[in-house]
């Protein structure tokens, strides 16, 4: 585990950049407030000892889905919006939903007895964490595993389809 | 001392962020973003969960990391679907603004 301070300090970072995201106008400010947000996330499961999930967490959002968003607002040339008219009671809507989620998340939170412990401590060595995830994974989740490859190998043909120029 | 509550409120509060974006925000690439955010907020509290539960060998429960494995997966998978749909979309209507989609055929 971390010092108390990082931890608030990526906290901190993640939640500041992802209000962020929904809060520009510019849909390229967004997008690169994302990767420091996600940065911040990987900090935070590394501090949880899951040094493999952060580090697929940085491959997979900071260098694959962020290039793949970036990529396609410049391929729109999509500029920042434009201030519409607002439908005050639709966006108030929302945001009560939204704030009534927190509520009832901190309340349940707040009644969780197991939430007020600390993290129990791990031993000196617990071994290569690649290696652990890969015996469970190759394993018990051997047949999810196969079938989250062919959910890629559709998802790779569906894209390619998707773009393809329509030829009546 | 960080406590499981600490990292479960900082999820809830990330999770209310990508809900309230994609609930108020009109584009759609926005809206995609914020899904992202909700996904990444349910694999901090998995997260967590994995490492409080040491089981008796002394190692984090790893069925919840392998969950988060599979989670990032999909996530990466639908994000370049959607992305194709959008610049599908784009092609056909030249906007990415949800009030202007509103007919389900054209």
């Amino acid at each position: 585990m971390m010092p108390v301070w990082l931890f608030w300090l990526f906290a901190l970072l993640m939640l500041v950049f992802g209000a962020a995201v929904v809060i520009n106008r510019n849909p390229v400010a967004s997008a690169l407030s994302l990767v420091v947000s996600f940065l911040g996330l990987a900090a935070l499961f590394i501090s949880l000892d899951a040094y493999f999930i952060g580090v697929i967490q940085i491959l997979v959002y900071a260098g694959a889905v962020m290039v793949l968003f970036l990529f396609i607002i410049m391929l729109l040339d999509l500029r920042a919006e434009k201030l519409r008219r607002i439908n005050w009671v639709a966006s108030a809507g929302g945001l009560a939903v939204a704030l009534a989620f927190f509520v009832q998340v901190s309340y349940v939170v707040g009644h969780f007895k197991a939430a007020a412990r600390p993290f129990p401590p791990l031993p000196k060595s617990t071994g290569d964490d690649v290696q652990n995830i890969g015996l469970v994974l190759f394993t018990n989740y051997n047949l999810p595993f196969q079938i989250i490859g062919v959910l890629v190998l559709v998802a790779t043909v569906g894209v390619i389809v998707l773009s393809q120029r329509e030829t009546r | 001392m960080v406590t499981l509550g600490d990292y479960l409120l900082v999820s809830g509060l990330l999770f209310t962020m990508g809900f309230a974006g994609a609930m108020l925000r009109r584009n759609i690439i926005i809206i995609l973003m914020s899904l992202e955010l909700m996904l990444n907020a349910a694999n901090l509290s998995l997260v967590a969960f994995s490492r409080f539960r040491v089981d008796q060998t002394g190692l984090p429960n790893y069925n919840a990391q392998v969950f988060v494995f599979f989670i990032i997966t999909v996530a990466a998978a639908e994000v370049a679907v959607g992305l194709a749909i959008v610049v599908a979309l784009y092609r056909s209507r030249q906007t990415t603004h949800v009030e202007d989609l509103a007919s389900l055929k054209f």
